[in-house]
């Protein structure tokens, strides 16, 4: 193998470790997955009744017309940087009695570009990925094919990752 | 109780309850929150092609799916059960200036002229669901996360680049807001 591949395996394994975000070792079975999504019910009870999956209440954020989101988003951020904090400092342990994993992000010019390019989307659709799923199930059967485009955006950048600037 | 569940829920009550699923995720399975994942994880169940970036296990990352999974559940729970009895009360200077853009409907979360099955194939249409839809994939991977992981997630965890892909998420939406929209809403 050329040194060349070599550092392209290097990239993608860090890159795949970056994504992949079940830092677990314990291997169960697929029902233990069950509590994933009562959790992601609850997620999408609160998406739907706090309006965040409302296509309005983004617009009302983008043009600063309305405090919602952002007491939303402002809010979220600080009960998870507390909580994360109380887990660093306290060492705390997963149920299973595992260390938690907190990955590292590592900078690069993606979160710039695809970070604008997200942005331009998030305007237009008035969602990002997870309203899109609670947005489906309060009926707007339509959005399918705009999580389909969303999956379709995913493949492409998938194709052409190597070539585009990061 | 049931009464008070359909109203609108505040913000602080959302945002509460946004940030604790951070540690819950956490501590239950050592996972770290994010959703814009879950598409690759689709794209690699699905059709990895020959693309080294969809060869992976993905059936390791398979609580994703029954995460996004359960989004779906719940806004089906939070729509035909917790139903706001109430129409949707939007800013009036929102409202406005989307009445002055073409835009009619405000009674629903969607605006339904712009996202239904029969604008999907008028040029409007197309441009909020196909194209929308193709930016946010496209972004949010390119971006590495998206509002779940790096401006809820990344922020909490102290990460600068998730506060660099954060401001750009705003910046984004901002420019088409402001600069793009209303072209595209007049189509």
């Amino acid at each position: 193998m050329t040194t060349e591949n070599l550092k392209n395996v290097e990239n993608d394994e860090f890159e795949i470790k970056a994504t992949c975000i079940n830092n677990s070792e314990i291997k169960k079975p697929w029902t233990a997955n069950l509590v994933y999504a009562f959790i992601g019910i609850l997620f999408g009870i609160v998406f739907v009744k706090a309006e965040i999956v409302s296509w309005f209440r983004i617009q009302e954020m983008f043009r600063f017309e309305s405090f919602h989101m952002y007491g939303v988003i402002g809010t979220a951020v600080v009960v998870g940087m507390i909580s994360v904090f109380i887990i660093k400092k306290f060492n705390l342990k997963t149920k299973d009695g595992e260390h938690v994993i907190l990955t590292p992000k590592t900078f690069n010019k993606g979160q710039i570009i695809g970070g604008l390019i997200f942005g331009l989307g998030w305007a237009i659709t008035g969602a990002c990925p997870g309203p899109l799923f609670a947005q489906i199930g309060s009926g707007f059967t339509v959005v399918i094919i705009t999580f389909l485009s969303a999956l379709a955006g995913t493949w492409v950048y998938g194709y052409f990752k190597d070539k585009l600037p990061h | 109780m049931l009464e008070l569940l359909k109203q609108p829920w505040p913000w602080y009550i959302a945002g509460a309850l946004i940030g604790l699923t951070v540690p819950a995720l956490l501590l239950i399975g050592n996972k770290s929150f994010g959703v814009s994942s879950s598409l690759r994880h689709i794209c690699a169940a699905c059709f990895p092609g020959d693309i080294t970036f969809f060869k992976y296990d993905w059936k390791k990352e398979a609580w994703n799916l029954f995460f996004v999974g359960g989004v779906a559940v719940g806004g089906v729970i939070a729509t035909y059960i917790l139903t706001n009895p109430n129409p949707m009360i939007i800013a009036e200077s929102t409202k406005e200036a989307l009445l002055a853009n073409n835009v009619r409907d405000f009674e629903h979360l969607l605006p339904t002229d712009i996202f239904s099955w029969e604008s999907l194939l008028t040029l409007r249409g197309f441009i909020f669901m196909v194209v929308g839809g193709f930016l946010v994939g496209f972004g949010t991977r390119y971006a590495g996360g998206c509002t779940s992981g790096h401006a809820i997630m990344g922020l909490s965890n102290l990460q600068w680049p998730s506060l660099i892909a954060t401001c750009c998420f705003m910046a984004g939406g901002f420019a088409m807001t402001w600069l793009i929209l209303p072209f595209l809403l007049n189509l």
